[in-house]
């Protein structure tokens, strides 16, 4: 049923669009939420919308046809290679809600901002978005770095923040919400499908030096060692940006680890896995398991440097749903059929759906309210990863998933865990 | 190093001496042009990076070509598209020298800041040209895997390789300034531009191919580096800091210095990373750099003519 | 009083100039942008420390430092650091597994509060280390160097290596500095929120306050003898040396001086941002505190308040319009005035615009004739 929906260029929210080829995803996600939900979905799609005083109390930039929203990424400096995927997904998710009537019978209208991979550039764009734009939500960040910069600014200014990537946790704010997965939902059931499908005992962690590898590794070797009784032969941080990997692979060598379990990230990754494909370190013989190769990073590695190496991810382009296949099909033709899906760009796109969401329910755009309606645990949305539902903790309760790369930089999922609920703030770790 | 065996230690003593050679040749191979350039001419090119990056891209965009047009051809396109990683390289240096540097000469800070607007507008230029995202080029089969001599070292062809281009270069270095008339001209204008000039040397033009030339070195570097790490619109900013580095240490204008000075921080960075852990490794041989540098301020090698 | 206008304004044209900027800092900023733009500006002027810093370093000492950022930074992290422990009280931490230390610290499975960050309890202890810490790194950076005559195109790069490595340093040991995080989420001091409209206001206003002064104080070393040597040893220092100067501690006096406003800078920076980032420690902000100099004109400490705002002014107002093409039209600019304007902005002004000024000052002492001043005697020529 979904082939037949057609392909929504974002951008052109004039053009009317036959509202029967959307009804089905249309059906389904009413179907998912409460009846509250279903009452403003259909008050949005067939009725007049909702007075412009009723749904904005708190001065956003809300008129009778229009509600502006803000994207902030870095699309320049180091943190542009990542963040790509997550502005064109958003960008593409909000010309799609367009196309369907927009969000309480109003056209969102995007204000985009470059946080130019700089933290306190980041911090003055969400300012500026949030007390100059007076934003109803904002689409954005990547870094860990770069959302602990926002975060303060988002709860002075009572703003909404939707924050894509899978991350370390440890935090929770009624401003955010995280569709990434946070890091128990992404490490505990990939070690244990590593241990039990590989028969691992030993372990060797390596990351970059920052938050995120280090809260990582700090979980995975707790978890290997009282759960898995494993042991971990080596835990090490690679400075960011570094670029040889000589020594540590000799390190890794020497002690001859069951599975390589790697959190590198950004430039350093290509150095890590093309050095070692280079010291003979292949999906042949040796286990690698990693938790920062999605389809982006794997494009500019190459598959061949990556072949027969693991990912826990909770998405892939490769998922073999009819779902996935029409955003797939969407994405490409927006972007380009060269532009890689990965995990935080899906993620990215689920952002501005959960939005949508969350303001039909709450039938307003007040932050307060939103985030209330997001805390109802009733919010769901039918992703291409599969439903997705937002938890009372901010957190999405999804699924994880491992993937076997291929030549083509795509991967093959070989396993598919149970939904795993979000635990922002584990006990015992 | 308990619960190893003598030849478990013997292959990694092995394979950890050609990583320190390897990461060796790298470094020589990054600060070859800027070497030349500032050791040379005095001009601080803060868009050094941006050069090897454009050298990245062209064996990017060969190795597109070759793979859509010339299948066949893919095991040997690598040579070819150094040579043109060299030439494109060389022509951007050409023209930056024409139409930014050689106005800068008697002011050669201000080519710091003016590089500095210039890398950013080339990250820019390669951004819309080429996207935000990583590439990767579709390398040879013979340049990547390892050779073994025996059953427990594995020595990285990629590495191999990298050795052999900065071999090869440095060679020509040396060739073109020691032993070409336009190296003549290029170390008489270095030595006294006024004399050089009365004697009929172009000056000028010596400078513009001396530009030219370095720019053309850090092609070759990024186009090497496809082997071993990134490519895209920044890559070039994660050498600059070790590229400076590597021509301070060794001292300005001397090819030896730069050898010797590569050689050394390689050797350091490399066991010490074995033994500390990566990031520390970094900060204490940069330490350490900065401690000699402070006993030997003119760095390693020195070359008399400079005041 | 006549001494005090001389030497601190820096005589009638130094008087004017800085009678300008106040105006512009303390009227016509505030009247015109709202809280948001004002408190940008804000952090822009905090830049214009780095700045001011560089050109006494740079301009007068003749000495181009790339690792102005580390100052600023260590100046940023002092101040941040006793905000932090501010903000970590024990009722606001109790989640954590040890309550009391910063978040940061727990989440690296910290224990303890280290040693070295004891004494940012105390807020006299913190404002002394901003200048002190900073100071001390300056005198034995630049001892080492000078008392070897290192110098130009060396000790720039030696400096930009410090820059490289401190920024490894705090970003490799986040257990102790948070990181590339950064020390985030600051909130207090002694109670006093810096976070609501009424602090921001007061901050700019402190913040424009110290920056005139820091400006005076230069105005005031450059009158000196000192001032004189300074020049003098740029431009001939073999000369000054063979005079039987110790050109060595000139400069090292300079270069912790320089180092010491650009601290203040970061002080500020982290009042009025709310947070500090390793970010402003490292090459790429140490390099534009040199641009922000050099298009203000390098040798106007006046000018490099104006060359910060309008890069700064540039930056927001590219990077707004053209989120993605901005570099571009940055680019162009650093090398537009390094082409056409080799002094800046204040060369600009000398070219184009004093002598219509001159004029007008002229005709206006003709209508309001005002009390003679003693001609200024060695006024320093900023036209060289």
């Amino acid at each position: 049923m979904f082939k037949k929906m057609p392909v929504v260029p974002a951008g052109c929210s004039a053009e009317p669009v036959s509202k029967t080829s959307f009804l089905p995803m249309h059906k389904k996600l009413t179907l998912a939420v409460t009846g509250a939900l279903f009452i403003a979905c259909a008050g949005s799609s067939f009725g007049a919308a909702p007075p412009t005083d009723k749904v904005d109390t708190t001065h956003l930039a809300v008129t009778d046809t229009e509600v502006t929203v803000g994207q902030l990424h870095s699309s320049t400096g180091t943190m542009a290679i990542s963040e790509t995927g997550a502005i064109e997904a958003e960008k593409l998710a909000i010309g799609q809600i367009n196309a369907m009537g927009g969000v309480l019978g109003r056209k969102i209208k995007l204000i985009q901002e470059d946080g130019a991979s700089d933290w306190p550039t980041f911090a003055e764009k969400a300012k500026k978005l949030l007390e100059e734009n007076h934003v109803a939500a904002i689409f954005g960040c990547w870094t860990s770095a770069s959302r602990k910069a926002v975060l303060p600014v988002l709860e002075r200014d009572n703003g909404l923040l939707y924050y894509p990537t899978f991350y370390e946790g440890l935090e929770q704010s009624k401003n955010v919400v995280y569709t990434g997965q946070e890091a128990t939902q992404q490490v505990f059931a990939g070690l244990d499908w590593v241990a039990k499908t590989k028969n691992a005992k030993t372990f060797y962690l390596i990351g970059s030096d920052y938050i995120w590898p280090r809260t990582t590794m700090k979980l995975a070797r707790k978890y290997i060692e009282t759960v898995l009784h494993g042991s971990v032969v080596g835990e090490e941080y690679a400075a960011l940006g570094s670029t040889d990997f000589g020594s540590t692979i000799n390190k890794i060598r020497l002690k001859k680890p069951d599975v390589i379990y790697a959190a590198v990230v950004g430039g350093s990754n290509v150095s890590w896995f093309k050095q070692l494909k280079a010291a003979g370190i292949t999906g042949k013989d040796h286990t690698l398991l990693t938790l920062s190769v999605t389809e982006d990073e794997a494009n500019g590695i190459g598959g061949e440097n990556l072949v027969g190496f693991y990912s826990a991810m909770k998405y892939f382009q490769s998922l073999d749903t009819p779902r996935n296949k029409e955003f797939v099909k969407q994405f490409k033709a927006k972007w380009g059929a060269d532009a890689p899906i990965g995990d935080v760009t899906q993620a990215g796109y689920e952002g501005p759906w959960i939005w949508k969401a969350a303001v039909e329910k709450a039938g307003s755009f007040d932050t307060d309210k939103v985030a209330k309606a997001e805390e109802s645990g009733q919010i769901s949305f039918d992703a291409p990863e599969g439903m997705v539902y937002l938890e009372p903790n901010h957190h999405l309760k999804t699924r994880l998933r491992i993937g076997e790369w291929r030549t083509d930089g795509q991967a093959d999922i070989v396993y598919t865990s149970d939904y795993i609920m979000p635990n922002p703030f584990p006990t015992g770790y | 190093m308990g619960g190893y065996s003598i030849s478990d230690l013997w292959s990694i003593l092995v394979m950890q001496g050609f990583s320190g050679l390897s990461l060796f040749s790298v470094l020589l191979l990054m600060a070859l042009g800027l070497a030349i350039i500032f050791g040379q001419m005095g001009v601080i090119n803060m868009a050094h990076g941006e050069f090897m990056t454009i050298g990245a891209y062209t064996i990017y965009m060969f190795s597109k070509v070759t793979e859509q047009y010339f299948p066949s051809l893919m095991p040997y396109y690598f040579v070819v598209a150094i040579f043109a990683a060299f030439g494109f390289a060389f022509a951007a240096g050409y023209l930056v020298e024409y139409l930014l540097i050689r106005h800068l000469y008697k002011r050669p800070l201000d080519t710091l800041l003016a590089t500095w607007g210039l890398s950013l507008i080339m990250q820019q230029i390669f951004r819309t040209v080429f996207g935000a995202r990583e590439v990767s080029a579709t390398l040879p089969d013979w340049l990547m895997g390892s050779w073994k001599p025996t059953p427990d070292i594995d020595i990285p062809l990629n590495g191999l390789f990298v050795m052999a281009i900065s071999i090869v270069v440095t060679a020509a270095v040396v060739l073109f300034l020691y032993r070409s008339s336009w190296g003549l001209k290029v170390r008489a204008t270095t030595q006294n531009r006024v004399m050089a000039g009365s004697v009929g040397i172009n000056t000028r033009k010596v400078d513009r191919v001396t530009f030219a030339v370095g720019c053309g070195i850090a092609g070759i570097a990024g186009a090497t580096f496809t082997t071993i790490a990134s490519t895209g619109p920044t890559s070039g900013s994660l050498y600059i800091v070790d590229t400076f580095l590597v021509v301070v240490f060794g001292g300005a204008g001397s090819v030896i210095g730069t050898v010797s000075s590569a050689f050394s921080i390689a050797q350091a960075q490399s066991i010490l990373t074995f033994f500390l852990t990566n990031a520390m490794g970094k900060v204490v041989t940069l330490l350490t750099i900065i401690i000699i540098l402070m006993m030997r301020p003119e760095g390693l090698f020195t070359s008399k003519v400079r005041k | 009083m006549n001494a005090f206008y001389t030497k601190w304004m820096g005589g009638k044209k130094g008087a004017i100039e800085l009678a300008v900027l106040a105006v512009f800092i303390f009227v016509v900023m505030p009247l015109w942008l709202d809280i948001f733009r004002l408190n940008l500006v804000g952090k822009y002027l905090t830049y214009a420390f780095a700045a001011v810093g560089l050109v006494m370093v740079w301009g007068y000492g003749g000495i181009l430092s790339l690792g102005q950022g580390v100052f600023f930074g260590i100046g940023g992290y002092c101040m941040a650091m006793f905000l932090k422990l501010e903000a970590s009280d024990p009722v606001s931490t109790a989640h954590q597994t040890t309550p009391g230390i910063p978040d940061f610290m727990d989440w690296n499975q910290i224990t303890h509060l280290p040693l070295f960050w004891e004494p940012f309890h105390s807020l006299i202890f913190s404002l002394a280390a901003v200048i002190l810490v900073p100071v001390a790194l300056a005198y034995v950076i630049s001892t080492a160097m000078f008392k070897r005559r290192v110098g130009g195109v060396y000790f720039s790069i030696i400096t930009q290596a410090i820059a490289a490595i401190l920024t490894i340093l705090v970003v490799g040991q986040q257990g102790l500095t948070g990181g590339i995080n950064g020390i985030t989420d600051l909130k207090t001091i002694h109670g006093w929120n810096i976070n609501t409209d009424s602090a921001k206001y007061i901050l700019y206003f402190l913040n424009g306050v110290l920056l005139l002064a820091v400006i005076m104080l230069c105005r005031f070393l450059l009158s000196s003898k000192f001032g004189r040597l300074l020049l003098a040893m740029r431009d001939k220092e073999d000369r000054v040396r063979f005079s039987g100067y110790d050109v060595a501690n000139f400069k090292i006096f300079t270069f912790s001086v320089g180092a010491a406003i650009s601290a203040i800078g970061g002080a500020m920076f982290t009042l009025q941002v709310g947070f500090m980032s390793p970010s402003l420690i490292g090459i790429v902000p140490s390099i534009e505190m040199v641009i922000f100099a050099a298009i203000g004109g390098r040798i106007s400490l006046v000018g490099a308040v104006y060359g910060t705002l309008l890069v700064n002014y540039g930056k927001s107002a590219f990077s707004e319009s053209f989120p993605s093409l901005w570099l571009l039209l940055m680019g162009a600019l650093f090398i537009g005035v390094v082409m056409l304007f080799p002094n800046g902005l204040a060369g600009l002004y000398d070219v184009y615009f004093k002598k219509w000024v001159e004029q007008l000052a002229i005709r206006l002492k003709k209508v309001f004739p005002l009390e003679k001043l003693k001609p200024v005697k060695a006024e320093i020529n900023h036209e060289q």
